[in-house]
């Protein structure tokens, strides 16, 4: 992280050096602004976790207070694990995300390697073809999608969705990687194929170099799956195959004066993106500002 | 498409040339020889996987919208009925103001996206950016956090917060024509302001020290500096930005349908194309959806995306480029 | 619950379009009516039953089935809900694809309608016990001539004001009989400021036009009689009684709570069973969730009398019915439970294990619940009907029930007068059917 702020530092900081008040605040000013931010970004999160723990009294008494002994409650957990099968909702989410990362990473990385690291006839023809779809949302599709998962007979499967979401994600993914795989120093690949490597293992060799590209799609493409509505709602609404956000839609139909059980399946829903989140924000910032950093 | 130019783009300036270098020629030996081999196995290995799922679950379906959008039902089959469905949709009073409502609102949607989040991204971007920050990995991943949440939870966090029963807010701004299209756009943009942040954030620590050393040097503040270097290599990104929310907020639909329904009150004035899509195809209660309509209206969408599109890359693209050199 | 059912529905359009297909069908779904098809050897035949109705599941496993199988004992009915959002999809698909069950519950109306004429649902007009219901009954799942009939009819849900009686009683208030007298009381209850008087919102729309215009409405335009006569053609939504309905609906917005606009269905049940509001403009279905949630007693009045009304009509809304999947093959067990369900037995241990949901037979049924009876009792003294839009006139487009959605939450947030809804209403009917163009 440290090394993502060198190239500026110290730059400006010389003026200030002078007039050491508004250094000062010149450092106390930027971190009450996102002190601020922060309360606003985070604060309604909070505001749903905490009161997911408290009795539907204290929920409705004192929204803003923390749960305390007396308040503290699971109830809402409750209800939302003994009516809803929110643990299957879970694992098809897991599922599908994982499944779509997974794909999209790795087909994505193949083709992105290939046209970075060669040239052929129509070349650009193929790059632009695969680029177009950055621009269209597939959702305009979903005439068409419906009707082929019928024909295929994926309606109401994982496998349908992983497919969709793999296509939705791949235009992008090709894209940022074929500019990641044409940084990779050429003095590698080329000393791997004296050596006799395949292609497939220069390919191997090149992919860890591109490690920043990976994890920024990686994430970018996980965030709007997991979170995704349009099509869970229309493909996969069976009860065995339902996602976590659509299930969390459906139980806020059926139970949503029971704040308890709403506000505990918000949490639910939330925590395993937000912890995610926090775990590979780094590798995700890094991926974006890769450029920056080398 | 964002990513690219962020990702690619500081590479190049950092590198101390222009952001065509990216582009850079690639190793002329397995080029070379890769052209000349036999039937190039690989070639097809590599691609032909992304290039089928793509081709088939996205371009495919797609063009059968397309097709879709031109045919009609009479009598049980769907016969084709040329520019019909399109004639209808733009000429029918009820249908055509429903679309144009729905057009007019999906820009107000993305005018509040484009008018809030860039100067918000870009203050909290550069804040994140002052050198001597401490906390800034913290701040970052805590400022990402909505961005991560799904809009049904969004849409129930702010309509509790703004709840004039339960929350702050006195006015009913879900609930008034007049406010309604507005506080959505606003949620929307508390939600995804972590995207513009991170990208403008990613240009302002790969400004080369040079360039910010040349100005100090001459005397300039830092506030002088910022606007009269730094901003300039912004404004691609802030292009860039603005084309990808333009694209996501015309085919938005989620936050609206789970805080005001498919039917998007009061009085549709909370309406978008992907709401007008949504109850034209699937239907609504006692309304009968059909899957022509709605392949119409999505060509519809398709068709103002591009011309979106297209604006930004003849107008704002060439413009901007054109003054960065 | 029963408006709450439906309105998620759209994605019962997906599968509408699957339906057509017919390869759609959940694999799951393929082995349960497999497997319970011909199961018990020995003779027993097992009936599948399909329903939206969730929440009842526990009610009909341990209730109502048992009742039939102790005289039926060769019959077993298995009780299988999907969840109401995606039930119409779910059973498209189904029936599409051949595995759906022997026993379909049926929505009001043109969905039900629809599955008959695409052959899913076998007739019922001959079926015994069927005299038991009459015409307005039935009319939710007949054809549009009557001739045919292809599900019995389970159970209404009926319109009405609940009220907090600890407020009343507070201020002095006794239930209100005419509108004269509702509006006084509501006055009082404004005057007092503690309390909002009456607790709806408008943001979803579908409570101001249901709770609220279908809910008085029959009053204005004598209930059957205006429903029949907008279907013929003889009566217009610009007529002066559906302007007062339209006048009367809008003269709320004085009473809602701050904020109405933004108040939402869940919010106003909330707002009432934590004792924040007199009234609430009620169907029978909220009277289980509010007798669980609202620690004070409940009483409910039927729409008021409209000055120089003297005979009092309610929204006796025709909701649940039960038929027959055509594809079955245990049509005579099939038929044997639905007779059944035309019992007055039937009759009884629905009313009194689902409160709030009222068979509609002509049999006597005494519910113990003292709310749900209060509703109930409105039959003897009041005329029947159903709400106007949902036999025929939401056919074409525009919609008219999503039409008076629309103008219903408008009268109230003040943004169209009721004049003009009434020309809207009118005009959009003008525009598609035939029988109301001039």
């Amino acid at each position: 992280m440290s090394a993502v702020n060198t190239p500026v530092r110290g730059v400006t900081r010389a003026p200030a050096a002078g007039r050491p008040w508004r250094a000062r605040a010149g450092a106390v000013v930027p971190h009450v602004i996102l002190l601020a931010y922060v309360v606003v970004a985070c604060g309604p999160i909070a505001l749903i976790v905490m009161n997911s723990l408290k009795s539907r009294e204290a929920i409705f008494e004192g929204p803003f207070v923390f749960p305390t002994p007396d308040t503290f409650d699971l109830a809402g957990f409750e209800t939302v694990f003994t009516r809803a099968r929110f643990e299957l909702y879970f694992l098809n989410s897991f599922i599908v995300t994982v499944g779509t990362v997974f794909l999209v990473l790795l087909l994505g990385s193949m083709a992105a390697f290939a046209l970075a690291e060669y040239r052929f006839a129509g070349i650009t023809l193929l790059s632009m073809y695969l680029a177009v779809g950055i621009m269209i949302p597939i959702r305009l599709g979903t005439v068409g999608i419906l009707d082929l998962m019928v024909r295929l007979g994926l309606v109401n499967s994982l496998a349908g969705l992983v497919l969709v979401y793999t296509a939705m994600g791949l235009p992008l993914a090709v894209f940022v990687l074929t500019a990641f795989f044409k940084q990779v120093p050429g003095d590698l690949k080329d000393a791997a194929r004296i050596d006799g490597a395949s292609e497939y293992r220069v390919y191997a060799l090149a992919v860890p170099l591109v490690r920043p590209g990976l994890a920024a799609i990686g994430v970018y493409t996980m965030l709007p799956i997991w979170n995704d509505l349009w099509f869970p709602l229309i493909l996969t609404p069976s009860e065995n195959v339902r996602t976590v956000t659509l299930g969390t839609q459906l139980f806020l139909g059926q139970f949503i004066t029971d704040w308890n059980a709403v506000l505990a399946v918000l949490t639910l829903a939330a925590l395993p993106m937000l912890a995610l989140f926090i775990i590979f924000s780094r590798q995700f910032v890094r991926g974006l500002t890769s450029g920056a950093v080398k | 498409m964002s990513r690219l130019r962020t990702t690619s783009q500081p590479a190049g300036t950092s590198a101390g040339t222009t952001t065509a270098s990216t582009e850079a020629v690639p190793p002329a030996g397995p080029v070379a020889r890769s052209r000349r081999r036999r039937f190039p196995t690989h070639l097809v290995v590599f691609i032909a996987p992304a290039a089928a799922i793509y081709t088939v679950f996205m371009v495919y379906p797609l063009l059968d919208s397309l097709r879709l959008s031109m045919f009609a039902p009479r009598d049980g089959v769907q016969v084709f009925v040329g520019l019909d469905n399109f004639v209808h949709l733009l000429t029918d009073d009820l249908l055509s103001d429903a679309f144009w409502n729905a057009v007019w609102n999906n820009l107000v949607f993305f005018a509040v996206h484009f008018l809030v989040q860039n100067p918000i991204g870009l203050l909290l971007a550069a804040l994140l950016a002052t050198p001597t920050l401490s906390g800034r990995g913290t701040y970052r991943t805590l400022l990402f956090l909505p961005t991560t949440l799904s809009v049904v939870i969004v849409g129930f966090i702010w309509q509790l917060i703004i709840s004039p029963v339960w929350g702050f807010v006195d006015t009913p701004l879900l609930g008034q024509s007049s406010t309604a299209l507005v506080t959505l756009a606003l949620m929307s943009v508390w939600q995804y302001i972590g995207i513009p942040m991170i990208l403008f954030y990613a240009v302002l620590i790969s400004i080369p020290d040079e360039l910010t050393e040349a100005a100090t040097v001459d005397g300039a503040s830092a506030w002088t500096t910022f606007w009269r270097v730094k901003f300039p290599l912004l404004l691609p990104t802030v292009g860039i930005v603005s084309v990808v929310t333009y694209v996501a907020n015309m085919n938005a639909f989620d936050l609206i349908y789970t805080v005001k329904g498919a039917l998007a009150g009061p009085d549709f004035a909370s309406d978008i194309m992907g709401t007008f899509f949504f109850r034209t195809f699937f239907g609504f209660q006692l309304q009968q959806g059909s899957s022509t309509m709605g392949a119409t209206v999505a060509t519809m969408m398709f068709l103002l995306i591009l011309a979106g599109v297209l604006l930004y890359f003849y107008g704002w693209q060439r413009r901007v480029e054109s003054y960065e050199l | 619950m029963s408006n709450r059912l439906g309105w998620l529905a759209p994605a019962a359009g997906a599968v509408l379009v699957l339906a057509a297909c017919g390869e759609s069908v959940d694999p799951r779904d393929n082995t349960d009516a497999a497997d319970s098809e011909d199961t018990g050897g020995g003779g027993q035949v097992t009936l599948l039953m399909e329903s939206w109705r969730n929440d009842d599941l526990a009610i009909w496993e341990d209730v109502i089935l048992p009742a039939f199988h102790e005289q039926h004992p060769d019959i077993q009915v298995n009780f299988q809900p999907t969840a109401p959002d995606e039930y119409d999809a779910a059973l498209d698909a189904k029936l599409s694809g051949g595995t759906a069950g022997d026993l379909i519950t049926c929505r009001p109306f043109d969905v039900a309608l629809r599955l008959y004429e695409e052959g899913h649902l076998a007739p019922l007009t001959d079926l015994e016990g069927m005299e038991a219901f009459d015409d307005v009954a039935r009319s939710a799942w007949s054809t549009d001539d009557g001739s045919q009939t292809f599900c019995v009819p389970m159970a209404s849900v009926i319109h009405g004001f609940l009220y907090n009686t600890e407020i009343f009683d507070e201020l002095g208030i006794t239930p209100p009989e005419t509108e004269e007298q509702f509006h006084e009381v509501l006055d009082q209850i404004a005057a007092d400021g503690s309390y909002s008087p009456l607790v709806m919102g408008t943001a979803d729309q579908w409570e101001a036009a249901t709770m609220g215009l279908q809910n008085i409405g029959p009053n204005y335009w004598n209930g059957e009689t205006g429903r029949q006569g907008l279907i013929d053609g003889t009566e217009s939504f610009d007529d002066e009684q559906y302007v007062a309905a339209f006048t009367e609906l809008a003269s709320w917005a004085d009473y809602l709570p701050d904020g109405y606009e933004s108040t939402t269905y869940p919010d106003a049940q909330n707002l009432f069973t934590l004792g924040r509001g007199a009234i609430f403009p009620a169907g029978s279905w909220e009277i289980a969730l509010f007798n669980e949630q609202a620690d004070f007693e409940m009483a409910a009045f039927p729409p008021p009398l409209p000055e120089g009304q003297d005979t009092c009509y309610i929204s006796d809304h025709t909701d649940i019915g039960i038929g027959m999947n055509a594809a079955t093959d245990h049509p005579e067990e099939a038929r044997t439970f639905l007779e059944w369900t035309t019992s007055a037995e039937f009759a009884d241990l629905y009313a009194n294990s689902l409160p709030g949901f009222f068979p509609m037979s002509d049999h006597d049924v005494e519910v113990d619940d003292p709310l749900a009876q209060e509703f109930l009792n409105w039959r003897d003294e009041c005329e029947s009907t159903i709400r106007n839009s949902y036999q025929i006139l939401s056919r074409g487009e525009p919609n008219l029930e999503n039409q008076l959605w629309d103008l219903s939450a408008q009268l109230l947030n003040g943004t169209v007068e009721p004049q003009e809804a009434a020309a809207r209403a009118q005009d959009g009917l003008e525009r598609w059917y035939q029988p109301q163009q001039p």
